[in-house]
C-alpha cells in the first residue's frame, strides 16, 4: 500500500462527486414527489418479477432486434465493467494496486471478459452513433428532438467511448509497465502496448492518466446524468417496479366525482369529509385532471424522468404516423421540462436558460400567461388527436405510459374549461338526453329486433 | 326461390319479462349502442342472436333499460358524464341480479369488465370473440351448413380494446380458424396492430390536421396484404398509397377484412370505400362470418 497525496486527493473526488449526485437526486425526487398521490403499493412479487424481465431482462426492447442487441452489449459492459470500478474505487482509497487480484483464475476472467466486452461496446456505440448521425433512423428525429435532445443523445455517446478509452490506456499502461507478472488476463491491450511509449515515466503516467480519467470520467457522467435522457440507466428500474398492473385499457376513476354521483343519485350518501391541511384547515380543492404537472401522478413524473427519448412510443402513434401534431415522446418530454422549470433544475440542463428555446416555437414562449403544461407546452390540438389506443404504452421499453397524462389533460379540459371540441360536446349532450353518443331516440332501442329470423336445423 | 330450410322467427328475450317470471338467464348480451342503433352493426348484433338461439343459450338484454355504458365520455375526458352512465347501469344489471354479461362491443366490454367493478358492478365479462370460441371448442357451432369461406383471403384487424387493452388476441384467431379460408396476417397485428381511428371518442369528431386519415392507412394496409402486394406495404407509414387500384376481382374475389369492434366495422368499410374496393373486399364481423358459414340467415 502506498498511501500518497494521490489517495486523498481521490477521497475529495470521490466524495464531491458522489455528494454532489446525492444533492441532484434529491432536488430530482421532491420533482417527482409534486405529483399527487397514487398508491402504488404491494403486488411486491409481481413486480419484482416485472422489473426483472422488463428492466433487467430488456424484454421489450426485444421487439426491435438490431437496437436490442447493440443496447444489449453497452447494458451488460457497464454492468460488468462496473465490478471493476469498485476495484478502482478501493485502489484509490487505499492505494492499492488491482485488490481484486487475490481472486486469482477468477481475477483473469473478470478483466479478461471485461477487455472484451469493452472492445463490444466501442463498436455497439459505433454502430448507435451511425443509426442516430448517418443512417438517420426515423424514430431519432421530429421537432421534439431539436437542440438539446439531440445533443445529449450524442454526447453519451462519446462520453461512453472516452470512458472505454481510458480503461484501455490504463490497462495498456499496466500491462507494459507490469509484463506477464501483472494479474489478469487482457485480450484487447495486449495488442495495444506496442502503440505505447517504452519508457517506464511515461508508462506510469499513461496509466495513471488512464486510471483518473476512467474515474473521474464516471464521476462527471454521474452528474451529467440527472441532466439527460441517459438517467434512464437509473429510473428505468423504478419506473418499471411501479408502473401499473391492471390491463391497460383500465382508466382510473376520479374518486371526488364518484362521491358527487353518489349523492345525486342517493341523498342519504355520506360524502367523506374534505381532506384538511396538517394545520386542520381546509386543503384547497384540488381541480379534475391535469392543468400542470403538479395535478398529475408521481408515477407520470417518474415516467418523465425515465424517458429514453427513443421514439418507440411515437413511431406507432396513429395519430402521429398520419400527420398530426400529436407525438407521445414530446407528452413525456414536455413534462420533464415543465417540472423542472417550474420546480428544481438539475446541474447541466437548465430549461429556464435554454430548455424552451431548444423545443418551443417563439410564440409559445410568449405565451406567459398561460405558461403551464397544459397550453404552455401541450396544446388541446395534441391531446385530441390521441385514439387512446395504447400503441404507445404497448411500446415503450421502460413502461412509460404517455395515455395517461394525456387523458388527465383532456379532463381538465373538459370538465374545468368546457372546452371540448364542439363535436364532442354534441356528443355528449346525446348521451346524457338520448343515453346513446348519436341523436337516436331511446324508444328506438330494441327496434333491431324486429323481423328477425332464424334459420332452422 | 324456394325455401330450403324452415325458418323461425325469434322473439328476443328480454330482462323485464324474465324477471317478471321469476327467472334469471345465464348470460345478458349486452347489445350496445352501436349495436343498437347504427344500420350496420344492427346486423351483427341479428348474427349474434342468430347464434345464441341456434345453440340454445339461455340469454336476455336489456332492450330499452339499456343505456351507453359512458365509455366515450370517459375517454373523452368527461368522468362526470361516465360516473353517472355507469351508476345508471349498474343499478339496472345490479336490480336483475345480472352475473355473467357478453358483448359484442370491445368498448362496452372493457368497459363493464375494467371500470365498473370500482363503482359497484362486478360480473362476469366475456367479449363476443370469447364466446364464440366457447361455442367452437364445445361443438355447438361448426360453420357447416352455410356459406363456404374455404381458400377466401381474410385478415383479421384487431381492436385496440379487445387487444392491447385487454390482451385478447387469440379468440377471434381462433374463431375464423374454423372458417378454413386463407388467414392473412398485416404487418402491424396483435400487440403492434394499428388502431382503425375511431377510438379514444375519435368516432364522433373530425380528425385533427394531418396528412392522412388513420382509417385510410389502415385500409391500405389491409388490401395489400390481401392483395399481397408487397409495395404498397413497404410504402405505409403515413404516406398515401399511390399504388394504382387493383382492379376489382384480381385478387380471387370475395376477400374479407374481418372485425370485432363496431367502430373498427365503421373506420375499415370507409376506408375500403375510399380505395374504392367495395366491389371485392368486405368487411364483416366475426358473428355474422360464423352466422353464415352456419346457414343461419333466413
Ligand atoms: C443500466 C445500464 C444501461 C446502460 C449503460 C444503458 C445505455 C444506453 C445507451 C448508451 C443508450 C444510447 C443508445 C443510442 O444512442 O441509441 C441507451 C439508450 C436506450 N436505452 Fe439504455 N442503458 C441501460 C439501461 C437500460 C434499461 C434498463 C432499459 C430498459 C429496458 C434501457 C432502454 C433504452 C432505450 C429504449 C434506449 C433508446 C435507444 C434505442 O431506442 O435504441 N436502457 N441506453
Ligand atoms: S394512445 Fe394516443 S398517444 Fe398513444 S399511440 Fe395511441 S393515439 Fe398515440
Ligand atoms: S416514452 Fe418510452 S417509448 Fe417513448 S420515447 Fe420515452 S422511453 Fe421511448
Amino acid at each position: 500500500m502506498h498511501f500518497s497525496i494521490q489517495n486523498i486527493l481521490f477521497l475529495l473526488v470521490a466524495v464531491a462527486g458522489f455528494g454532489l449526485f446525492a444533492w441532484q437526486v434529491r432536488k430530482i425526487r421532491a420533482n417527482i414527489l409534486v405529483g399527487r398521490d397514487r398508491d402504488m403499493s404491494g403486488h411486491v412479487n409481481e413486480r419484482l418479477w416485472k422489473t426483472l424481465l422488463v428492466a433487467f431482462g430488456q424484454q421489450k426492447m426485444f421487439k426491435r432486434l438490431t437496437p436490442a442487441i447493440l443496447h444489449l452489449i453497452v447494458y451488460i459492459g457497464f454492468i460488468v465493467i462496473n465490478i471493476e470500478v469498485i476495484e478502482i474505487l478501493i485502489d484509490g482509497i487505499f492505494g492499492t494496486h488491482r485488490v481484486l487480484s487475490f481472486l486469482g483464475p477468477l481475477y483473469s476472467l473478470l478483466t479478461g471478459t471485461n477487455e472484451v466486452l469493452g472492445a463490444l461496446v466501442v463498436l455497439a456505440v459505433a454502430a448507435l452513433w451511425w443509426r442516430r448521425n448517418v443512417k438517420g433512423v426515423r424514430r431519432f428525429t421530429g421537432p421534439e428532438m431539436r437542440a438539446w435532445p439531440r445533443l445529449d443523445a450524442n454526447v453519451i455517446l462519446y462520453i461512453e467511448v472516452v470512458l472505454m478509452m481510458a480503461l484501455f490506456t490504463m490497462n495498456a499502461a499496466d500491462l507494459k509497465l507490469h509484463g506477464a507478472s501483472l494479474p489478469g488476463a487482457f485480450p484487447v491491450s495486449q495488442f495495444l502496448t506496442g502503440l505505447l511509449p517504452d519508457s517506464p515515466t511515461a508508462l506510469h503516467v499513461l496509466e495513471r492518466v488512464g486510471w483518473w480519467a476512467h474515474i473521474v470520467g464516471i464521476l462527471l457522467f454521474l452528474n451529467y446524468l440527472p441532466s439527460s435522457k441517459h438517467f434512464h440507466i437509473i429510473m428505468a428500474f423504478p419506473n418499471v417496479y411501479f408502473s401499473r398492473l391492471v390491463p391497460q385499457g383500465q382508466f382510473s376513476n376520479v374518486d371526488s366525482i364518484t362521491h358527487e354521483v353518489k349523492a345525486m343519485m342517493d341523498p342519504s350518501y355520506q360524502v367523506p369529509a374534505p381532506a384538511t391541511e396538517p394545520d386542520g384547515s381546509a386543503a384547497a380543492p384540488t381541480p379534475f385532471g391535469a392543468k400542470d404537472v403538479n395535478d398529475l401522478a408521481w408515477t407520470n413524473l417518474l415516467n418523465a424522468y425515465s424517458c429514453t427519448e427513443c421514439g418507440r412510443c411515437t413511431s406507432v402513434c396513429p395519430a402521429n404516423i398520419t400527420g398530426k401534431l400529436l407525438s407521445p415522446r414530446k407528452i413525456i418530454m414536455d413534462t420533464r421540462d415543465r417540472v423542472e422549470e417550474k420546480y428544481n433544475a438539475p446541474l447541466i440542463f437548465n430549461p429556464n436558460l435554454y430548455g424552451k428555446e431548444a423545443k418551443h416555437d417563439p410564440q409559445e414562449q410568449l405565451d406567459r400567461e398561460n405558461h403551464t403544461l397544459l397550453r404552455g407546452y401541450v396544446t388541446p390540438e395534441e391531446l385530441w388527436a390521441c385514439t387512446t389506443c395504447n400503441a404507445c404504452v404497448e411500446a415503450c421499453p421502460v413502461n412509460i405510459n404517455p395515455l395517461e397524462s394525456i387523458v388527465e389533460m383532456r379532463r381538465f379540459l373538459v370538465l374545468e374549461e368546457s372546452a371540448a371540441p364542439n363535436s364532442l360536446n354534441v356528443m355528449f349532450s346525446n348521451i346524457e338526453n338520448n343515453g346513446a353518443p348519436w341523436a337516436f331516440s331511446p324508444s328506438d332501442r330494441f327496434n333491431w329486433a324486429d323481423d328477425l329470423f332464424v334459420a332452422e336445423k | 326461390m324456394a325455401e330450403l330450410t324452415a325458418k323461425r322467427q325469434v322473439s328476443v328475450p328480454m330482462m323485464a319479462d324474465l324477471a317478471a317470471r321469476g327467472e334469471t338467464p345465464e348470460i345478458l348480451f349486452w347489445v350496445g349502442c352501436a349495436g343498437a342503433f347504427d344500420d350496420r352493426y344492427k346486423r351483427v348484433t341479428r348474427a349474434f342472436v342468430r347464434i345464441l338461439e341456434h345453440v340454445g343459450v339461455n340469454y336476455a338484454v336489456l332492450g330499452m333499460e339499456e343505456s351507453c355504458t359512458g365509455d366515450p365520455a370517459k375517454r373523452a375526458g368527461n368522468e362526470f358524464l361516465f360516473q353517472m352512465q355507469a351508476m345508471q347501469n349498474i343499478t339496472t344489471l345490479n336490480g336483475y341480479g345480472i352475473k355473467k354479461v357478453v358483448t359484442a362491443c370491445p368498448h362496452c366490454f372493457n368497459t363493464i369488465k375494467n371500470e365498473y367493478p370500482a363503482l359497484g358492478g362486478e360480473y362476469e365479462v366475456i367479449h363476443h370473440s370469447t364466446f364464440l370460441q366457447q361455442l367452437i371448442n364445445e361443438g355447438k357451432v361448426k360453420a357447416e351448413g352455410g356459406e363456404s369461406f374455404k381458400g377466401r383471403r381474410i385478415t383479421f384487424h384487431d381492436s385496440c380494446y379487445l387487444g392491447r387493452a385487454n390482451n385478447i388476441y387469440e379468440a377471434p384467431r381462433a374463431v375464423l380458424e374454423v372458417l378454413d379460408a386463407d388467414l392473412l396476417e398485416m404487418k402491424r397485428c396483435k400487440t403492434n396492430g394499428l388502431c382503425c381511428g375511431a377510438g379514444g371518442a375519435q368516432m364522433w369528431k373530425e380528425p385533427e390536421p394531418g396528412k392522412k386519415d388513420i382509417n385510410v392507412e389502415r385500409a391500405e394496409e389491409a388490401l395489400a396484404t390481401l392483395d399481397g402486394d408487397a409495395d404498397v406495404l413497404l410504402n405505409l407509414q403515413g404516406v398515401e398509397s399511390t399504388a394504382p387500384v387493383l382492379p376489382a376481382g384480381s385478387n380471387r374475389g370475395g376477400s374479407v377484412i374481418a372485425v370485432a369492434c363496431p367502430f373498427c366495422m365503421t373506420m375499415m368499410a370507409d376506408g375500403v370505400k375510399n380505395k374504392e374496393r367495395e366491389s371485392d373486399v368486405q368487411v364483416f364481423d366475426l358473428a355474422e362470418l360464423i352466422a353464415s358459414a352456419e346457414g343461419l340467415n333466413a
